[in-house]
């Protein structure tokens, strides 16, 4: 992974001394409330429900094990001994006194990390594939570029207050598991014609309450030029982007009221201005940043493991774990391992700081102690050799993070909710609580086979329940909680936004409503189908069928 | 009196920034963008009557609100051509049409962008795009809700001079200019990304994460 070196250290050391300055103005009234706010979000801090919360930036979701030693120890000492994964592959405190927070950040700055730009109206962290890298169907390792990316962007000057937040994925696989059509700006790298690696741009997709596929506005950027075209879409952005009205600030409204057309019209003419200037990335400089994520020295190994095999036919337990959390990688011998932090019970995406030192512990033994953090709120150990997974599965067992779900319907991607965060509408972790031990037989949920399940607490979506094949929505009605579902949501190549089935839920109807749902697809499904696939063919109302008939005919008795 | 930061001094001030008349009441219209025109952006443009009724000192140095210049040109021509005349502009206006409404830019000695709160970052590309596509070399200077915090950035983007709040200290502001010794990017202060400026290492040289090297043990507390 990336390693910084005396610039890089310097500008966070100067941040924390900046922000420690600001903190201490703050508390001694010369910065009001209204001053110190872009000032503390762009840190990383919120105030919130019940304390403040502080969001610490992972970048494309790469950490050491160091650094997550780091945030154990920072759980225990500052907070209440435990983390959450966010979405946005970050990683949140929510009990952090506001006061000590620069002692936080100068400790985070020690093992080379920091809050920077991770909230308020700025380029937010840059997000990628959990398997960049090591996936078989990557065509451009994009993590260099996401680097590159994350430097231009930290502390560009012209966009620090941008009309509202700014997100951008990277993606270099053939299957897009960093949902670049969904983001402020998506970039999809592939193999030109030439063999060069280029670009494709996409702009103004989100979710929020408003949610929006992006529109590709270039099909071929030349790799070089990816600084000064992202510049050129954030120039015309920050000055045509509206201001007045924070619901309809983000550059998807501005791509849809502009046209993409339009749009693609004046980032061009902008891009024109700047194209070949000194932000045109070097090979150079591309080599120098694309060595830290090359230097792996992986062993020449059989992809055939008598021992894997014979484990695999005499262990049920170890099998199902194979089947939904292990990952085919590019070197032979090799796996990726997704850690799963959705057990039955707990809040999804939640560590303790003892499962937080346990996991840095496995990442050292088995995967070149390194690991990353999915959107989905899991970690990945993504260099794990196939004849270590069976000692591998055997410890996170005992520490709690074998549970065989991933893609499954209780790998449940879900946003704090109303029992942390002060936007939130609704709860949700006891939403995802609740559904987990609906579905508790192992063997059912494994036959339901993939499906997304995602809840958000408000229409500010962190926990993406547009994408979600069932999407829970938390709204307020009068004042009390109420759940909508969509369905046929889907992340990824074929991107799509779900449909609201009907009128919403009470929460404890919610686990009985997904069963219904549920009920219909094994019902309808024809054999290799997907529930996302079946949603597709037979379209929302044999669903909206099942769930609201039975409703109404209660409803009469 | 707002105290005035200066090529990184803090200098008395020799211009008068003139103020728009106020509107009247029932004033409801609506700034419609020239280049973005399917919405109204909800900013107030001045109206006619504001522009007419606008005060203009007899005598002195004056940076006057763009609208006014350019319906009132000929009675301020002379003092243009004295070097007494600057330009200031709210975020919402177009910088293309400040650029349009003098033959040479650079006879405007300054141009003043007015922040109606620190975090409208319209202003950052306004000079951005002043120094660096319409070629402007004179002073650029924030007026309005200009707070230290901002400054490091807005020197970035090509201000020079800074109208901090009279309630807050220039001294102090001065040394934020100063917070970060070596940005990643390059802007109008220095073109140059980071890259092109220094021979950075690559991973063969790195250390580790971390300042100290040390075995994980050491960590867990």
């Amino acid at each position: 992974m990336y390693i910084y070196d005396d610039i890089d250290q310097r500008i966070v050391d100067e941040r924390v001394a900046q922000y420690r300055d600001q903190t201490r103005r703050y508390l001694a009234g010369e910065l009001s409330d209204d001053e110190f706010r872009p000032l503390r979000l762009q840190n990383g801090l919120y105030i919130q429900r019940h304390a403040p919360m502080l969001r610490i930036a992972i970048p494309y979701g790469l950490l050491a094990s160091r650094q997550l030693r780091k945030l154990a120890h920072i759980a225990r000492v500052y907070d209440r001994g435990y983390a959450h994964f966010s979405t946005r592959q970050n990683v949140q405190f929510n009990w952090p006194a506001l006061e000590r927070v620069p002692d936080i950040l100068a400790e985070l700055a020690t093992v080379q990390m920091h809050g920077i730009q991770t909230s308020g109206s700025c380029v937010r962290n840059i997000t990628t594939d959990q398997f960049a890298g090591v996936a078989p169907d990557e065509v451009v390792d994009a993590r260099p570029y996401a680097e590159i990316l994350r430097q231009w962007s930290t502390f560009h000057p012209e966009f620090a207050y941008l009309p509202r937040k700014f997100k951008i994925a990277v993606n270099g696989a053939e299957s897009d598991r960093a949902i670049i059509q969904m983001h402020d700006i998506g970039l999809g790298f592939y193999l030109d014609e030439q063999g060069e690696v280029a670009l494709e741009v996409w702009v103004g997709g989100g979710m929020g309450r408003t949610p929006a596929i992006g529109a590709m506005i270039r099909k071929h950027l030349p790799w070089q030029h990816a600084l000064s075209y992202c510049e050129a879409i954030l120039r015309v952005y920050n000055r045509h982007g509206r201001r007045d009205n924070a619901f309809k600030a983000r550059i998807k409204i501005l791509v849809k009221a502009m046209g993409a057309e339009e749009f693609a019209r004046q980032v061009e003419a902008e891009w024109a201005q700047i194209k070949d200037g000194p932000s045109t990335i070097t090979q150079e400089e591309l080599d120098r940043v694309a060595s830290f994520f090359r230097n792996r020295t992986y062993e020449t190994l059989s992809d055939d493991v008598p021992a894997f095999n014979e484990k695999l036919a005499s262990d049920k337990a170890f099998a199902n774990w194979v089947k939904r959390n292990v990952h085919r990688h590019k070197v032979p011998g090799y796996r990726a391992v997704t850690l799963s932090l959705k057990p039955t019970g707990t809040a999804p995406g939640d560590a303790t700081a003892d499962q937080m030192d346990s996991v840095a512990f496995l990442a050292d033994r088995y995967s070149f102690g390194e690991l990353r953090v999915s959107h989905e709120q899991n970690l990945i150990l993504a260099d794990v050799k196939k004849s270590d997974l069976y000692q591998l599965w055997q410890e996170a067992v005992r520490v709690g993070f074998a549970t065989p779900n991933i893609g499954l319907l209780t790998d449940i991607i879900c946003c704090p909710g109303g029992d942390f965060c002060s936007l939130a509408n609704a709860k949700s972790i006891p939403i995802a609580q609740a559904i987990q031990q609906k579905f508790d037989d192992l063997d059912y949920l494994h036959d339901i086979g993939d499906l997304d399940l995602n809840i958000s607490g408000c229409m500010n979506s962190c926990g993406h329940h547009h994408v979600g094949h069932i999407g829970v929505l938390g709204v307020d009605k009068d004042g009390s909680e109420w759940y909508q579902i969509t369905i046929g949501g889907n992340q990824g190549n074929s991107a799509s936004i779900g449909t609201v089935i009907g009128p919403s839920f009470a929460a404890d109807e919610v686990p009985g409503v997904v069963e219904k749902l549920i009920e219909t697809y094994i019902a309808q499904r024809t054999d290799e189908e997907r529930f996302i696939d079946t949603v597709r063919r037979i379209g929302v109302a044999p669903f909206k069928e099942h769930v609201y008939g039975e409703k109404k005919e209660a409803a009469h008795v | 009196m707002s105290k005035l930061i200066r090529n990184n001094a803090v200098v008395q001030d020799d211009w008068t920034v003139v103020q728009l008349a106020a509107p009247a009441e029932e004033t409801v219209r609506k700034q419609a963008g020239k280049v973005v025109i399917f919405k109204l952006t909800g900013e107030q443009a001045a109206s006619a009557e504001q522009v007419a009724g606008t005060l203009i000192p007899a005598t002195g140095k004056v940076i006057v609100p763009l609208a006014v210049w350019q319906a009132r040109k000929k009675e301020l021509a002379s003092r243009l051509a004295a070097g007494e005349v600057g330009l200031w502009l709210e975020t919402f206006e177009l910088v293309e049409d400040l650029v349009a409404s003098v033959p040479d830019l650079n006879s405007l000695p300054v141009i003043a962008v007015h922040f109606p709160r620190p975090v409208d970052g319209r202003g950052f590309t306004i000079a951005t795009m002043l120094r660096t596509r319409f070629g402007y070399r004179n002073e650029i200077r924030a007026i309005g809700d200009v707070l230290r915090d901002q400054l490091f950035y807005m020197k970035r983007c090509g201000f020079n001079a800074y109208a901090i709040r009279a309630d807050r200290s220039a001294e102090e502001a001065l040394a934020s200019l100063r917070d970060f010794s070596e940005p990643y990017q390059g802007a109008v202060d220095n073109p140059l990304p980071v890259w092109r400026r220094h021979a950075r290492v690559a991973a063969a040289h790195a250390v580790t994460v971390g300042r100290t090297p040390a075995s994980h043990e050491d960590e867990v507390d």
